[in-house]
């Protein structure tokens, strides 16, 4: 079985992400640039003579579709390396995928998501 | 023609060309603070003022701002379509072509309008723009134009001082914006939602390009390549250090120093030193810059507190109080030390100065109000100066022009 992980956390910390989720063989993601607000709610920025609020914050938005198996270890990869520990760090969502299909090869599911030297390949090697 | 300076014609044709980007980097700057869906609309507003005033001056302006006087209060027709003005100089400037002269004024007259329309961005209707810019460039700027330098104009013979528009320029606007900003009404959502702006690098690129050209402004408004060019050149540039630097420090003092309030400060300080450029000394106009940033300051923040007016881009607080500011700054700074054919200002033994710079201004900002309200009524009333509330959520630039910044 398959399950979709939506990570949504800082801008800044996209290549934090990126570099963790390769560490453990992450290899298919894609990402959004999204805005948006939580229990944050925005903040303030300065004007001609004082303060506004903007409520809706630039986040990354990354999508990664995995097996069932390796979602526990992903989120929590993600988690580490997009933590701040202040208010916006982000949320993360995870859901279930009823079917998965490679566009060139017409493989579907488990197999159309294996890549070389991917977090199953890793771990079977180990 | 033997009066002709080489010199002095090639600096006053450069001023003209850089009073003229002028207006391109007002598009910038004010661009940049309205919203994504305006944007466009907004720099087409100062781009379409070339074009518009470039015609309507040619056919008619400069000859009722510059052509013989009429009372005193406005010039003939006898150089409609430029008629009579060539290379021969002219008692405006004994040393350069009276065409030179002309085409340097054209570029104050497309401005002065251009600057009005930070008081109706996000909403006016395009054809509602084209009419009142016409009407008011006509019966506001080309009469107050002669009032203050056409020969014979009234202010120009109580002895009112304004070296490069203060008055014509700077106080017609910015009263204009406020009652035109009172009559159209506020932007959808005005005090509700947050008006962020779209890209505050077009704002700092526009007062960038807005300080340069204001050397041509100021510096040009010698109408010489002389000491008196130069001299009003450096004021201008004091004046708007000293308006960025106490901008600066008063955003500074609220939290962070902002960017976007730096950059208004310095045209703030640009404003507030224009009618006494070529009058007053170097530490006058750190004087002038400093106290005409603080008033802008103060008086947007209460202007924008008490959400009575959306004076959108602040055009009012911003150039009708520097402007004002500066012409009253005029007749206590200015002294014949620096300009003999000026003259003393009060800190210089001559109250009477301030007195009759006050009366300038007092009758400039009277006629601008009267006027821009009866021409904004009658184009309301004929045409409608708003855009439907359907179209003003779409924004302006797919409504007005069917076109986006972004694909």
């Amino acid at each position: 079985m398959t399950a979709k992980i939506e990570a949504i956390f800082r801008e800044e910390m996209l290549g934090e992400v990126k570099d963790a989720l390769h560490a453990i063989g992450i290899v298919g993601m894609n990402c959004f640039e999204v805005v948006g607000h939580g229990r944050q709610g925005g903040i303030e920025l300065t004007g001609r003579t004082g303060s506004y609020q903007v409520d809706l914050l630039p986040k990354i938005q990354l999508n990664i579709v995995l097996s069932d198996h390796n979602v526990a270890r992903t989120v929590e990869t993600i988690r580490q390396a997009a933590y701040t520990g202040d208010e916006g760090d982000g949320m993360i969502f995870v859901l279930p995928v009823s079917e998965v299909l490679r566009i060139r090869t017409g493989e579907r599911n488990g197999k159309a998501l294996s890549y070389q030297d991917d977090i199953d390949q890793r771990t079977q090697g180990a | 023609m033997d009066g002709i300076s080489a010199g002095d014609t090639a600096w006053v044709l450069v001023s003209a060309a850089l009073v003229l980007v002028m207006t391109p980097a007002l598009a910038f700057f004010y661009g940049g603070m309205v919203r994504r869906k305006n944007l466009l609309s907004t720099l087409t507003l100062s781009f379409a003022m070339i074009a518009l005033i470039g015609i309507q001056w040619v056919l008619v302006g400069y000859s009722l701002a510059f052509g013989s006087d009429h009372a005193g209060l406005i010039g003939s027709l006898e150089h409609l379509g430029l008629a009579g003005v060539g290379a021969a100089p002219s008692s405006y400037a004994p040393t350069i072509p009276l065409l030179a002269f002309a085409a340097f004024q054209m570029m104050f007259a497309i401005i002065t309008p251009a600057l009005i329309t930070g008081a109706f961005v996000e909403r006016i209707r395009f054809s509602a723009f084209i009419l009142f810019s016409l009407l008011w460039a006509t019966l506001v700027y080309d009469p107050v134009c002669h009032w203050v330098w056409g020969e014979g104009g009234i202010l120009r013979s109580i002895g009112a001082l304004d070296f490069a528009g203060g008055t014509v320029v700077h106080i017609t606007a910015g009263f204009s914006a406020l009652t035109f900003a009172a009559v159209i009404g506020p932007r959808r959502g005005y005090g509700r939602a947050s008006f962020e702006p779209n890209n505050i690098p077009f704002v700092v690129l526009g007062a960038g390009l807005l300080w340069m050209g204001w050397f041509g402004f100021n510096g040009g408004s010698a109408l010489a390549a002389n000491g008196l060019a130069t001299h009003a050149l450096v004021t201008t540039n004091t004046a708007a250090s000293a308006a960025t630097l106490v901008w600066m420090v008063l955003s500074w003092r609220d939290g962070k120093p902002s960017v976007l309030g730096m950059v208004t400060g310095a045209v703030v300080g640009l404003v507030a030193i224009t009618p006494g450029a070529g009058y007053v000394t170097p530490l006058a106009a750190i004087l002038i810059g400093g106290v005409g940033a603080a008033i802008s300051f103060y008086a947007i923040r209460w202007i924008k507190g008490r959400r009575r007016v959306d004076e959108s881009l602040d055009v009012f607080a911003c150039h009708g109080l520097g402007g004002l500011w500066g012409a009253l700054a005029t007749g206590l700074f200015a002294t014949r030390s620096v300009n003999p054919a000026g003259a003393d200002g009060l800190f210089y033994g001559n109250p009477a100065q301030f007195a009759i710079q006050l009366a300038g201004a007092v009758a400039a900002i009277a006629f601008s109000v009267a006027m821009t309200w009866l021409i904004a009524r009658v184009i309301h009333a004929v045409v409608g100066l708003r855009v439907t509330d359907a179209s003003e959520q779409v924004g302006l630039d797919i409504s007005e022009h069917g076109e986006r910044s972004y694909a």
